[in-house]
């Protein structure tokens, strides 16, 4: 504590004493309220801890980062009003956020006009496929989650599953890219139902689900409450055909949110979930730490995955910020694009002109609930 | 056969839900024509004080009974400081305030508590109660028995005592009623403790099932809303009888059509049902002024 | 020559339009003038419906969401231009309000609010669960409008964000005329005693059923030209265009600024659509503060901003 106090107060006079150099101006769109709000909370609660922690540390390239962060409310108009004021107003060198693909693509058109580098914070493939100049994003695929579960399920004999997805945008958005690969695994759907974001039972789908007799797996692409609701009415109705979640059920809380039923609950997570489990020598371990423990003692939270993509988002532009040697969006931008080997807490990015994403199926760990606790599948 | 009756009991405990919500609006509506857009979020607050007084130590049933006490003292600032000072202010204002009320409770409730997901433990445990190969919660039938036992209170209310009387009598005619003795400003007060208490009741009971949070009110006031006006607004049979109706409706489209559309056929069917009785199932033919 | 006061309104409608952009500090303004101009115009519309005819809608985001999907939608299916596609969405609009008008308008007060709320909501639900024609709720990018060029090309040269200030602009001014305009014809008049007592207006004869029903589908052109200019300005859109909460921001809007009012309706659209962009500065307090102001001027001028401060000018004067 003491040691904290003289550091700020010395950090304090050097600032006073160095050369009055400008800030580096970063923006942030996310869904801190509304609909995405479990998805843009966490990311706005560890954009502004890392600012801190960077700024603490010296900053970057000797000057401190400056925050530009903005709630849209998961409103894609909103958005977009935000992305202007970024670029046009707050004239910030890049922007991080867009918390769901629909804030995410309304902000793109105006990333690219104004060639300011992106980092998007949502899953769907179009974001980065095709590749735009200036959109980057941390998050894996949707495609990707469903390859990393159907390549479970197809290892465990199941070849006939029944889909129940949120029809909020990201169960829509994954349950359409799952549909798409699924042939590749020679698995079938052989029910499919749906759920509100607000929905407070799904027992008939679920009813419907357990009636078809073949099925031999359930998979819930979907965020929010809507998992742990069908986590409990799975538990309820005593379903015996093993589930599979997504990564949208992205934290700690779920377990307790589902209860028992969640037992034996499969879904591909990203280190963030399993930090304390992760090898000694696992590459993520050290940086996978470090972010869990800042977050849970800044916020008395357990870390989402959601938030680990804004802490990979700033600090890959940190990282392209310092190699550039200048805070200057196109030069942020080639320098993002050449990013190799950089350790996130999602996985270890390799980017490159073709491909503005860089993660591949190992930065998904499968993981199940057992004991009340995550446990990785080995 | 257990298929239609998991759809039923799933309509029930939904539509128990939706009911108790759709009570709320009664009394304030009876007492000033004003649906209260901000009853959701006194179901809200009732989850979310309860849930993290009990964090805090404090029993449950104590925490719910400190959350109902808050939400009434809420709900009579709400009339005090918002509505009793814009007396006289059109109806479409009144529902803006109403409206600036729902937004200020939920941005206060995301400072003073969080933006997490919550839930606190079911009343009688969470083992579900088997009928003929269906299942329900136990809390299921809490819902229920909550929404029963408000529509009771208040039916007896309005019908059998005076008091309920005198707030049906401010609504009609102000003046008339200040002219036999009744105090229009108490009758207010008193529906909107009543109100915002039933509303936090609500949110006591439903959140083990639904979860809390501090964004939960505006769904739940636009099904209860929906509710309410199925059944005829400002009628307590037609609050619990529009909800169930309308739960029920949700879980057998989910069940035997297509859980795509189930809230959709709910409205087209509220859409129908409004045309052949334009004050609802239970409601009171108005009257036109001239 | 004395001006009415409808020439007065539009003199200094079309006057703020024009001169604003001297006062901008950047290019970003441009963008807030162009959104206050979008929710105007849709207020623009709903001042005919609460203002004038006295009926309640919670259910106008769906005629939004018909014409934003219009112009995202016809151009690729079609083959049509998105400006032939603003029109398209403009008379399915109108032709949907004329049909469920009927049944609906017969409903009163929150029968008629909840009937228009679940309107709205099929909408909505439409556009987010056919997702093989319309995107889903990721939404879809919608086609250039083509006119920035072809001014471009005969010499006048705009900004994209000078040229949708200007469009968005000049649209709201026409359909603010053409309201004011509606307010002082015959058929306004007949309106407006509607408003007042439907059965008094019915005994003098007016034709209620008629009258209602063209409210309502004039404000759902509005609402509908609206949301096309939003889907072409901004590329892209989403289901949340036709969601339930847009339309009760429209409502705001329209009772916040004066329902009577053409002008106070705009009014109220331009400051609920700049007060969340300056509350930003207030981070997490940002969503109680709008709360608390939307009371308090509900509260003390009950009437809406704009008749309530004409009425303390007048009063002083």
């Amino acid at each position: 504590m003491k040691f904290g106090v003289i550091g700020g107060a010395l950090a304090l006079t050097l600032g006073l004493a160095g050369p009055a150099l400008a800030d580096i101006k970063i923006g942030a769109s996310v869904s801190e309220t509304g609909p995405a709000s479990s998805l843009g909370d966490p990311e706005a609660k560890t954009l502004k801890l890392l600012v801190d922690e960077i700024n603490a540390a010296g900053g970057v390239l000797g000057q401190k980062i400056k925050l530009f962060l903005y709630d849209d409310g998961g409103d894609p108009n909103k958005a977009r009003t935000f992305a202007t004021r970024l670029v046009e107003d707050d004239e910030v060198v890049a922007i991080v956020g867009g918390s769901t693909t629909g804030t995410t693509m309304s902000i793109v058109s105006v990333v690219e006009n104004a060639k300011i580098p992106f980092i998007s914070l949502a899953g769907a493939i179009e974001i980065i496929d095709p590749v735009k100049p200036f959109v980057f994003k941390t998050p894996h695929t949707d495609r990707m989650a469903c390859r990393k579960i159907f390549e479970d399920m197809k290892a465990k004999g199941f070849s006939k599953i029944a889909l129940i997805s949120g029809s909020d945008g990201f169960g829509a958005s994954m349950r359409k890219q799952c549909l798409q690969v699924i042939g590749e695994f020679g698995i079938t759907v052989l029910a499919e139902e749906t759920y509100g974001p607000n929905d407070a039972d799904m027992t008939p789908q679920l009813t419907n689900i357990r009636s078809k007799a073949e099925v031999q797996a359930i998979l819930n692409p979907g965020f929010g409450q809507g998992p742990a609701i069908v986590t409990r009415n799975y538990g309820q109705l005593g379903i015996k055909t093993p589930l599979y979640q997504s990564h949208g059920v992205a934290s700690k809380s779920f377990i307790d949110l589902a209860g028992p039923a969640s037992e034996g609950v499969r879904l591909p997570g990203t280190a963030v979930l399993v930090a304390n489990l992760l090898p000694a020598n696992d590459p993520q371990k050290a940086v996978v730490s470090a972010y869990t423990s800042a977050y849970q003692a800044k916020f008395n939270q357990p870390a989402s995955t959601f938030g680990g993509y804004a802490h990979d988002g700033l600090r890959l532009l940190v990282d392209a910020i310092k190699r550039a040697g200048k805070a200057e969006p196109k030069a942020i931008r080639d320098a993002l694009e050449g990013t190799k080997g950089f350790v996130g807490v999602t996985g270890t990015f390799n980017m490159a002109g073709g491909d503005h994403l860089g993660l591949d199926l190992t930065a998904f760990r499968m993981l199940e609930i057992k004991g009340g606790n995550w446990a990785l599948v080995q | 056969m257990p298929e239609l009756l998991q759809y039923l009991l799933s309509g029930v405990t939904v539509g128990a839900v939706y009911a108790l919500v759709a009570l709320g609006f009664t009394l304030i509506y009876n007492a000033s024509d004003v649906v209260n857009f901000a009853q959701g979020e006194f179901v809200m607050l009732g989850g979310m004080i309860t849930f993290f007084a009990w964090q805090a130590g404090i029993p449950l049933p104590l925490a719910a009974l400190l959350a109902i006490l808050a939400a009434a003292t809420i709900g009579v600032l709400l009339n005090k400081l918002a509505i009793e000072p814009a007396r006289g202010a059109p109806v479409a204002s009144l529902i803006i305030i109403t409206i600036g009320a729902s937004i200020f409770l939920r941005g206060s409730a995301q400072l003073v508590f969080d933006k997490q997901l919550h839930r606190f433990p079911s009343f009688s445990g969470d083992d579900p109660l088997r009928v003929f190969g269906a299942t329900m919660l136990p809390q299921g039938l809490w819902v229920i028995a909550g929404a029963v036992a408000v529509f009771l209170v208040l039916w007896l209310f309005f019908a059998r005592t005076l008091t309920g009387k005198a707030v049906l009598a401010t609504a009609n005619n102000r003046i008339a009623a200040s002219l036999v003795g009744i105090n229009p400003n108490h009758m207010m007060t008193l529906s909107f403790a009543v109100s915002a208490a039933i509303g936090a009741l609500a949110g006591v009971l439903v959140t083990p099932i639904t979860l809390t949070s501090y964004d939960l009110g505006v769904a739940m006031a636009l099904k209860g809303f929906a509710a309410a006006m199925l059944g005829g607004m400002g009628v307590p049979a037609g609050a619990l009888v529009g909800g169930l109706l309308l739960g029920l409706i949700e879980a057998l489209t989910a069940g035997y059509v297509s859980s795509v559309y189930k809230d959709a056929v709910a409205f087209i069917l509220i859409l129908v049902i409004l045309f052949a009785r334009p004050q609802g199932l239970f409601g009171r033919k108005a009257m036109d002024r001239v | 020559m004395r001006l009415s006061q409808k020439h007065l309104t539009l003199i200094v409608l079309a006057v703020l339009v024009a001169l604003a952009p001297a006062f901008f500090p950047s290019n970003f303004y441009y963008r807030i003038g162009a959104l206050i101009f979008v929710n105007g115009l849709a207020v623009t519309g709903l001042v005919v419906l609460i203002g004038f005819a006295g009926q309640i809608s919670l259910g106008h985001a769906g005629f939004a969401g018909i014409g934003a999907y219009a112009c995202a939608l016809a151009p690729g299916y079609l083959g049509l231009h998105p400006g032939l596609a603003m029109l398209l969405g403009a008379v399915l609009s109108g032709g949907v309000a004329w049909l469920i008008g009927r049944p609906i308008l017969r409903l009163k007060g929150y029968y008629l609010a909840v009937a228009t709320l679940g309107f709205g909501i099929l909408v909505s639900m439409v556009l987010a669960n056919e997702a093989k024609i319309t995107g889903g709720p990721d939404g879809r990018e919608v086609a250039e409008l083509g006119l920035r060029s072809a001014l471009a090309s005969i010499g006048i040269g705009l900004s994209n964000a000078q040229f949708w200030y200007a469009a968005t602009g000049l649209s709201m001014l026409a359909g603010a005329w053409i309201a004011l305009n509606l307010h002082d014809s015959p058929s306004g008049r007949a309106l407006r005693a509607l408003h007042d007592s439907e059965v008094a207006a019915r005994t003098v004869g007016v034709d209620v059923a008629r009258l209602k029903l063209s409210a309502f589908v004039i404000s759902a052109v509005y609402a509908s030209l609206s949301g096309s200019l939003l889907a072409l300005m901004n590329r892209f859109i989403t289901p949340d265009v036709a969601g339930f909460l847009h339309s009760i921001e429209l409502v705001t809007m329209t009772v916040f600024g004066g329902v009577g009012s053409v002008p106070g309706a705009i009014l109220g659209a331009a400051t609920l659509t700049l007060l969340p962009q300056a509350l930003t500065v207030l981070q997490q307090y940002e969503n109680l503060i709008l709360g608390l102001i939307m009371m308090l001027v509900m509260i003390f001028m009950r009437e809406g901003l704009l008749p309530s401060i004409m009425r303390r000018l007048k009063g002083k004067g």
